[in-house]
């Protein structure tokens, strides 16, 4: 099973690398990007787990170590690989 | 007194800061190590700067979950003074001691250089030998130090008094230019609501000798002795 987490900066935090991203596709002349917000994506390779189990176990991975919840969200899928 | 200076795989400042207390303010101090629980007795704990773990997954993460941190949470809990520079106030945040978050810089680049920072409450561990609005003139070296935290913890941090230092110009007003990094509130350090635990991005044990420029950073291990 494989469960694929991604984070990303808070909608009300300051994202200077999302911003800085922008600024550059907008120089490349893509216009039409209004927003851009750069998280991270995680891949976890997980053994021994139920479906359910997995789903309450990398919920709390992600609110205890991956991501900060001061700054960032989160979500995950969880699929077969 | 006896101090503590906590060395994880990737901090660098631990030397300063053992030179900083040892040499030059005569203080009686361990080394703690990451992987060792034991305080060692310790009165005070100054966890130093650096890349703790290599910075991995973020500042701090790595490092809030090494055992010395689990005894740091309880010393800390129990009122003991607790001082994060840098790295360690990074290290602060992530373990919930100390409210807000820590990001990259605003200009995206690594900054290094002099600043000027105001003393805005004396009432805590660390600044008890300053004055109240004493402007110190101390260093910063950071990629990721742009404080940042809800508005409401921002609130209760300014009603609360947990404000400590803030980025000022030379005659001591917050302005635009004199902000580093892009902290909100040119915030350069906070405490917790007890007083006791104390983070910011400058360093004062970078700051303790004329040699090195400024001695006004003494003032914050000197108040733990008061």
């Amino acid at each position: 099973m494989l469960a694929k987490v991604y984070v990303t900066p808070k909608k009300a935090i300051l994202d200077p690398q999302g911003k800085a991203i922008v600024h550059s596709l907008h120089s490349l002349h893509y216009d039409e990007v209004a927003d851009v917000r750069m998280g991270k994506y995680l891949e976890l390779r997980l053994t021994g787990l139920s479906r359910g189990q997995a789903q309450q176990r990398v919920e709390e991975m992600c609110s205890r170590l991956l991501a900060n919840l001061v700054i960032e969200d989160f979500r995950f899928e969880i699929v077969e690989d | 007194m006896k101090w503590g200076v906590i060395t994880f795989p990737g901090s660098l400042d631990d030397r300063d800061a053992l030179h900083c207390l040892e040499v030059v303010l005569e203080q009686h101090v361990v080394p703690l190590w990451h992987k060792d629980p034991d305080l060692h007795g310790v009165d005070a704990i100054i966890l130093p700067g650096g890349f703790s773990y290599g910075d991995y997954l973020r500042c701090g993460a790595i490092a809030r979950f090494s055992p010395v941190m689990q005894s740091v949470v309880a010393f800390a809990n129990a009122g003991g003074p607790v001082m994060g520079m840098c790295n360690g106030f990074q290290i602060l945040c992530e373990s919930g001691l100390l409210p807000g978050a820590l990001i990259r810089n605003q200009s995206l680049s690594y900054v290094c250089e002099w600043t000027r920072v105001r003393v805005e409450t004396t009432r805590t561990a660390f600044t008890t030998a300053c004055r109240a609005g004493e402007i110190l003139r101390i260093p910063i070296k950071h990629g990721e130090g742009c404080y940042v935290a809800d508005d409401t913890v921002l609130q209760q941090l300014e009603d609360n008094g947990q404000v400590v230092f803030r980025y000022v110009n030379d005659v001591g007003e917050v302005t635009a230019q004199a902000n580093p990094n892009g902290a909100l509130r040119n915030i350069a350090g906070v405490t917790n609501a007890r007083g006791n635990v104390v983070g910011l991005m400058p360093h004062p044990e970078h700051a303790v000798e004329t040699l090195l420029g400024s001695e006004d950073g003494r003032k914050l291990f000197l108040s733990a002795l008061r």
